[in-house]
């Protein structure tokens, strides 16, 4: 787990890209970390724009294995899928 | 035990060829005439079991999987498509209630599906959404343990001939577009208005007529599962496999015809092969390829059927889209070669090695959800999917 102040500019920023791709029926700030995005109106056309703009702000791939709904379906479980790349890359830097 | 058993699973193609044969064929020219519903052959159907194939043994049906059942859609489609559509249209439904179904009540429907042979129908499409299935208008109306469900469904295949339609809405009026349920409407609690004909250059047995659907029933009729999980997990690889496998019926066909065509032109001139006979060889070959892709995607299914990982994953999708991208076009090219080894023999509406029909039925495979969409989607996942 990353410290509490990544996390939370990590979170903000993947509201934001969620805010600005998601094409969501609802304002990504009443939404809970844990809410399910699909649910909330987000389509797989603008999840697969929405995975572009993380690997783009992030410097990061989604690896093929990762390229599922539930990676997608909440802020925390895309927090988890970043920190889970992150880490993995930090002992190769 | 029943008096009657149920199939094994290995029997089913085999007694869908035999139906094939005996009622499906004879019947198919007037079928397609007509644009009827082929009646003689789903009767032929459901006296043999094979409407209940899939459906588990424990609920009564002969629990067979989707490798038997492409094979006993692929056996229809060699004698009358239509015939082999609504077949393949009902497994579709089927596959989706045996394994979304998952409550008590749906569990019950199913054993009075494998019981009375039910034939059951779709209504994804939506007047004022265009063709995609993962968006509804309609919406469900709950009432204590009752829902309502209003829906002008632009195509409801066979919908005047079913037991049952399986029926895609939005979960509430609050939820947005895709959001959605898929629920049983049973034929005795639902009016269906005609909005609209079916008079097409092929499939047109499939009656796939326009209708307004007004629908009530419990609540616990709806399935389960997000139709969203639905559609990725179940509807849309089951449609991809079964309708390749139509496909797949109406191309062995026709290159069975070249076939007969060839042997016949032999034997006019023995000890010198027909001109056409090297296309025939190449028409063949291509035949192999599409079957080994057709049975391919089947077994790869049911590899993966119980991994929801993997079925909800990009790679799994495109390469379903991909079957069905291929598929078309296999089709397509193979019905047309069969016409120009045979020539103006297949031209022909009055010969024994007409192939009108089957040209006809083979050009709707591109069109139903039309390969520009799929390709679409396609092209979207591939920017994020590396293939790696």
């Amino acid at each position: 787990m990353g410290d509490t102040s990544s996390g939370g500019g990590m979170t903000d920023t993947i509201r934001r890209i969620i805010d600005d791709e998601g094409r969501l029926a609802v304002d990504v700030s009443a939404l809970d970390d844990d809410t399910n995005l699909y649910d909330a109106g987000l389509t797989s056309h603008a999840s697969v724009n929405l995975m572009l703009a993380l690997e783009d702000a992030f410097d990061i791939e989604f690896p093929d294995e990762m390229l599922r709904k539930q990676t997608f379906e909440s802020v925390a479980a895309i927090r988890a899928a970043l920190e889970e790349l992150t880490t993995a890359s930090m002992p190769q830097s | 035990m029943a008096d009657l058993p149920a199939n094994a699973p290995k029997e089913i193609e085999s007694v869908a060829a035999m139906i094939g044969a005996t009622s499906a064929a004879p019947a198919a020219a007037g079928v397609d005439r007509d644009a009827r519903f082929p009646s003689e052959a789903i009767d032929a159907l459901r006296r043999e079991h094979l409407l209940s194939v899939l459906v588990p043994a424990a609920l009564g049906g002969a629990g067979a999987s989707i490798v038997e059942v492409a094979g006993a859609v692929e056996a229809l489609g060699q004698h009358c498509a239509s015939t082999a559509m609504v077949y393949a249209m009902h497994q579709i439904q089927v596959h989706c209630l045996v394994r979304h179904g998952r409550t008590p009540a749906l569990e019950g429907y199913l054993r009075e599906l494998a019981a009375a042979e039910l034939l059951l129908a779709s209504a994804t499409t939506e007047v004022g959404i265009g063709g995609d299935v993962r968006a509804s208008g309609c919406a469900l109306e709950r009432r204590d343990d009752r829902f309502h469900l209003e829906k002008q469904a632009p195509v409801i295949s066979y919908g005047a001939n079913a037991d049952g339609i399986l029926v895609t809405a939005r979960t509430s009026a609050a939820s947005p577009a895709n959001d959605q349920v898929l629920v049983l409407c049973r034929r005795s609690s639902t009016l269906l208005t005609e909005t609209s004909g079916w008079d097409t250059l092929g499939f047109r047995g499939t009656c796939s007529l326009g209708f307004r659907l007004s629908a009530e029933g419990p609540v616990d009729e709806v399935l389960a599962d997000s139709f969203a999980d639905i559609a990725a997990q179940t509807m849309l690889p089951t449609s991809h496999i079964v309708w390749s496998s139509v496909w797949l019926g109406i191309a062995t066909s026709a290159v069975s015809t070249a076939r007969r065509f060839i042997r016949n032109e032999a034997r006019k001139s023995p000890g010198r092969a027909p001109a056409a006979a090297v296309r025939l060889a190449e028409l063949v070959a291509t035949l192999q390829e599409f079957s080994e892709l057709v049975h391919g995607a089947a077994r790869r299914y049911r590899e993966c059927e119980d991994d929801t990982s993997e079925l909800s994953s990009l790679g799994f999708a495109i390469a379903m889209n991909s079957l069905k991208l291929s598929s078309s076009a296999y089709v397509v090219d193979i019905v047309t070669r069969a016409m120009s080894v045979i020539g103006i023999s297949a031209y022909r509406e009055d010969s024994e090695y007409s192939l009108g029909r089957l040209l006809r039925d083979a050009h709707g495979a591109p069109l139903m959800i039309n390969n520009d969409r799929i390709a679409g989607h396609n092209a979207q996942m591939l920017l994020v999917h590396k293939g790696e």
